[in-house]
């Protein structure tokens, strides 16, 4: 069973309609006793960092959502991905869940179009659980104005636009983190989901 | 690096997809749930649904047909047609859309794009656009289907919808839509110059390499056609080889 952590986040039901389709056992919760019973959680997240957070700590889930880190894997999403790292400086310096060392600022490139938003290739940095079976090219769906900046041993995949856009992110061992949208990312993206359900068993 | 983007547009009529469609193994050629799942299985980036009725009686119907596509189809899918307030975008969004496009509505009521934007992101807001030559040389915005000429520059309207906080035009030249010789490439390019915010060519497609010719001469991000590939006359793997072969980032 997966924990869907249930704080608001505008991409919730795409994320649950992906696992549905792939009959992923799932609940969406608000609840950390459901988050502690669960296998693995997942963290969605669309909208701006400090407004996610806030609606993360009022739901009274971050404390579970770090807990849990430490003993299942987590999948952050987009914004769920973001908030794994330590900080952001979107509308000020807000402090992120900290399960991942770096941080995250606004996409520093001014040749490109801000927002990242459409299909990027992933280029593959290491080896990961989540990629097992999905062959390349892999194009992913990105929609983002803000990027994190960690250091190689985190970085499991980047994406490239005008520079290294940390597409897919780990602690090392159970916390991930996609910048992309694996519930919009056609085929490719399912099977990652489907991996992840792997690693929770 | 960020790949061009094919969009099909499946036209919907009380619930039913309008124009015929080819598509071998869609049993029922109609069902625009199930022309969404096969335009995914053919590799489409994006999917737009368009209600060309947008009858407040055929709403819920349409919604129902978005609702069941987000069910089964896990690429993005923009909704048009019909969108006029702020409540009609948070019912497309509930139903499942990614992103909404609006059109007549933004030209009449500018602050339609400011507010969508504010409360659910620049990255759901399209504005689309119809756009024809005038005899000064310039390019006027047309609205209600392209059938009404409006007081307004195009070239002052995409500044406009930019500083609003809109994430992307799709534009769709008058001119050549329904002609079927290529894209407009002058007044996409006349676009793209004067915005930053992605571009989407509509309207003029009528060949395979039309697709490519447009991603060579101008800075569109993306491609969108509907009766062309409604038809089946050319497939999106067929457009995306081409493109791939001249050069141009595919997913």
């Amino acid at each position: 069973m997966i924990a869907v952590i249930d704080y608001g986040a505008g991409n919730l039901f795409s994320v649950c309609n992906a696992l549905n389709y792939l009959n992923i056992a799932h609940t969406v919760t608000g609840d950390p006793a459901e988050v502690d019973r669960a296998d693995a959680v997942i963290l969605p997240g669309v909208g701006a960092f400090p407004a996610a957070m806030q609606a993360l700590n009022e739901a009274g889930m971050t404390g579970a959502v770090c807990e849990n880190a430490k003993k299942k894997p987590l999948l952050g999403i987009c914004l769920g991905m973001q908030m794994l790292f330590e900080q952001s400086d979107e509308m000020g310096i807000c402090a992120g869940l900290g399960l991942i060392p770096g941080e995250v600022k606004r996409i520093p490139s001014e040749r490109v179009i801000i927002p990242h938003m459409g299909w990027n290739e992933l280029v593959i940095r290491q080896e990961s659980p989540l990629l097992q079976g999905i062959g390349t090219p892999l194009y992913t769906y990105f929609v983002h104005s803000y990027q994190a900046f960690c250091a190689d041993e985190n970085l499991i995949a980047y994406a490239d636009y005008d520079g290294r856009v940390p597409a897919l992110v780990t602690d090392g061992q159970f916390v991930f983190g996609a910048q992309f949208h694996p519930e919009k990312s056609g085929e490719q993206g399912l099977m990652m989901l489907r991996n992840f359900e792997r690693m929770a068993k | 690096m960020l790949a061009k983007r094919i969009i099909p547009c499946l036209d919907v009529r009380h619930g039913k997809v309008v124009k015929g469609i080819n598509f071998e193994g869609v049993r029922d050629v109609g069902d625009p749930v199930a022309c969404a799942a096969e335009y995914n299985r053919q590799g489409a980036d994006e999917i737009v649904f368009y209600d060309i009725v947008a009858s407040y009686e055929g709403r819920g119907t349409f919604l129902d047909v978005v609702r069941e596509t987000a069910k089964q189809v896990f690429v993005p899918l923009t909704v048009g047609g019909g969108i006029s307030t702020v409540a009609d975008m948070r019912e497309a969004l509930r139903a499942g859309a990614d992103k909404i496009s609006i059109n007549s509505a933004a030209v009449k009521n500018p602050q339609l794009i400011s507010e969508g934007a504010e409360i659910f992101g620049s990255q759901c807001i399209v504005v689309g656009i119809d756009a024809k030559r005038n005899k000064d040389g310039g390019f006027t915005v047309y609205v209600n289907g392209g059938r009404v000429a409006m007081p307004v520059d195009l070239l002052d309207w995409v500044v406009e919808v930019e500083r609003r906080g809109a994430g992307e035009i799709c534009l769709n030249s008058i001119d050549t839509d329904g002609v079927r010789g290529g894209f407009d490439i002058e007044m996409l390019q006349a676009v793209c110059k004067r915005v930053k915010i992605p571009v989407i060519a509509s309207g003029g497609a009528g060949k395979l390499s039309d697709f490519a010719s447009v991603f060579q001469q101008t800075t569109v991000t993306a491609a969108l056609a509907a009766s062309l590939f409604h038809f089946g006359e050319l497939t999106i793997p067929e457009v995306k080889a081409d493109c791939r072969a001249k050069g141009i980032a595919m997913r």
